[in-house]
């Protein structure tokens, strides 16, 4: 009895031990080929144009150079600009943005009576239907007047009412003794949301932050739409008009007499926008998890 | 209970005064109990009001021949003229169509590599791999569309990897911007790519919640592997398969304009606009590049936003009936 016991266990877990070297290898396979696309894209910014344009897109830079970076950097204003801008309406938006949401998700927490639904169906029936594109642009451009500027690509993306509901459920969870004490003590409603509610909630509103964000950070949507002007290009603009024509970046003087390496010089401008953002999200990654779960299982 | 909160309270001290007087005193009590509140909540709400409302009542514009110099309320009503055109045309059921059809396909494949990773990686969990493979997934989430279009040029271009790989094997080379037909799988595979670590993480976070009591007792009983995964692992997250596909299904109008434009680079390869134009590209095309015409002929704003309309009014019924469905199945993951 004993060792058949000892001999079930003993082939159960070699059992899992092989299935387990298997499940390893395939994941492996497949983190390979969801990175490789990446790998290609940097190879191909360290391969020396002409060779691009021959032979192709190869997994290592055979015929390595490093001109396409050499170039970007000759003439880094508009890619700098960009990133000034990029940063600019990221830090502005997601300040203002995630301030005005709270507010308003604590409000909606906290307010007593029918008013309390009323407000609530208020943020949510923009999630169930939408004037669509054309009255948004006509009324953005026409009506408030605000195409080609800063506040344009930083105000339409200020309050999302999906993010406003998620935090309000948030702050449905504080425990209500101790709002109740505060206000024994004496101290309002504003008092109790800056100094109580919002350092409790750091984790909550640190997880929403992040993905205001990264909206910010990854838009092009809203430059597509009311930017025409070159010094307002945020980074993702850029690289959606240099995916178009990649001379764009040949403007100034300094780089007139240099050919421009067309295709790598892309694949550069790609890693240069892309790689530090990986970066940042990477380290920020399991906070993105926790938000994901909360947005999907509420 | 919808009775019950109908009773109003009747405080002794309102007795004798009038209905009027009730009401500003009632008035009054609400504003000193929620002044500071609705003062928090007032920002949000101009905001929602203006970017979210104002355009609402701009849809009026669908009825209408819409010319800049009229302007939005000058332009000259025309009912339901751009509509007529849309259905005559042909493009309402083309970019509804291919609409449907990719975000159904986008489900299906979506889905299903979601579940079948969720479960490789449960298996693996304890390793410290497992946090490796999962943020490797979540990479492409990170990267925005235009970047994703980059990456496609550099693998599917005439000169990109595949072409390099069939070239270096004597075969043919494929030149994917010209074949319309080719791009039903590729935008499948880009949305997979970019989309799999997120759903990846939903169904793990289900699937990790399961009282491990029940798979000992399996173990005992001497299920493998297989027969837990068949008999105790699906089951327990069907529900949240179902609800997810559900809400899904309720954004099966809403295309995602980043991958269906700057993946085809559709702004120049007008002929693959046959199985790549959506509602969302279709709409923003009427707005800018208009030359680029492709499949459907000139459009007006008027017609474009007629389009967004009737989008708009079919996702409100799908998601309304969708949210209905999810209700019924688990209450607490309806979204209202």
């Amino acid at each position: 009895m004993a060792t058949t016991r000892h001999t079930f266990l003993g082939s159960y877990k070699l059992q899992k031990r092989t299935t387990n070297a298997l499940i390893h290898t395939i994941l492996v396979i497949i983190s390979l080929l969801m990175l490789l696309p990446f790998w290609l894209v940097i190879s191909a910014s360290f391969t020396d144009n002409q060779s691009l344009v021959i032979d192709g897109y190869q997994i290592w830079p055979f015929h390595f150079s490093t001109q396409a970076y050499s170039y970007l950097f000759m003439s880094p204003d508009s890619l700098v600009r960009a990133y000034g801008v990029t940063a600019f309406v990221t830090l502005f938006g997601t300040f203002f943005g995630l301030l005005i949401m709270a507010m308003m998700a604590y409000g909606l927490a906290r307010i007593t009576g029918s008013t309390r639904k009323a407000f609530t169906f208020f943020v949510l029936f923009p999630l169930l239907f939408s004037g669509g594109l054309i009255p948004f642009y006509l009324v953005m451009t026409k009506i408030y007047n605000i195409n080609d500027s800063l506040l344009a690509l930083i105000f339409p993306y200020l309050v999302s009412p999906w993010y406003v509901l998620l935090l309000r459920s948030f702050f449905n969870q504080l425990p209500s003794e101790i709002i109740e004490s505060a206000k024994i003590d004496g101290a309002n409603e504003l008092r109790i949301f800056f100094q109580i509610a919002v350092p409790l909630s750091t984790p909550a509103l640190a997880t929403i932050g992040l993905f205001v964000l990264l909206n910010y950070w990854n838009d092009y949507w809203l430059a597509m739409l009311f930017i025409t002007n070159h010094n307002l290009f945020p980074l993702q603009y850029l690289l959606f008009q240099m995916l178009q024509n990649a001379e764009i970046m040949n403007k100034s003087p300094q780089v007139e007499h240099v050919a421009v390496p067309g295709q790598t010089l892309r694949m550069a401008m790609a890693v240069v926008a892309a790689g530090p953002a990986i970066f940042v999200s990477l380290g920020l990654g399991r906070y993105f998890v926790r938000g994901i779960t909360l947005g999907a299982l509420k | 209970m919808a009775k019950s909160a109908k009773l109003k309270v009747i405080l002794t001290t309102d007795i004798g005064l009038t209905p009027r007087e009730i009401f500003f005193k009632n008035l009054r009590r609400y504003f000193s109990k929620n002044g500071w509140l609705l003062l928090l909540i007032l920002p949000g709400l101009i905001h929602i009001l203006m970017i979210q409302y104002a355009p609402m009542f701009g849809i009026i514009i669908a009825f209408k021949n819409y010319r800049n110099a009229d302007g939005i309320f000058g332009s000259k009503w025309v009912g339901l003229d751009n509509f007529k055109f849309l259905v005559a045309s042909g493009t309402a059921w083309h970019i509804t169509y291919n609409t449907v059809l990719m975000n159904s396909l986008f489900i299906l494949t979506g889905t299903a590599a979601a579940l079948i990773l969720a479960l490789l990686l449960n298996e693996i969990y304890a390793s410290k791999l497992a946090q490796v493979y999962q943020f490797t997934l979540f990479i492409p989430f990170f990267i925005g569309s235009v970047i994703v279009g980059y990456i496609a040029y550099a693998i599917l271009s005439n000169n990109g990897f595949i072409d390099y790989l069939l070239k270096t094997h004597g075969q043919q080379i494929i030149s994917f911007y010209m074949n319309p037909e080719d791009w039903r799988v590729i935008l499948v595979i880009a949305n997979l790519w970019v989309g799999i670590g997120f759903g990846t993480i939903i169904y793990l976070s289900g699937i990790i919640a399961i009282n491990p009591e029940f798979f000992e007792a399996a173990q005992l009983d001497g299920a493998n592997k297989l027969q837990q995964i068949w008999g105790i692992t699906l089951p327990l997250v069907r529900y949240l398969v179902v609800i997810q596909v559900l809400l899904a299904i309720g954004r099966i109008f809403t295309a995602n304009f980043g991958l269906f434009y700057f993946v085809p680079q559709v702004w120049k390869n007008g002929g693959l606009l046959s199985t790549v134009d959506v509602i969302d590209t279709f709409v923003y095309r009427a707005l800018y590049g208009g030359s680029l015409t492709g499949a459907t002929g000139i459009v007006s704003l008027g017609m474009a936003a007629a389009a967004g309309f009737y989008q708009s009014v079919v996702g409100l019924a799908l998601i309304v009936g969708a949210n209905m469905l999810v209700r019924k199945i688990s209450p607490e993951h309806a979204l209202f």
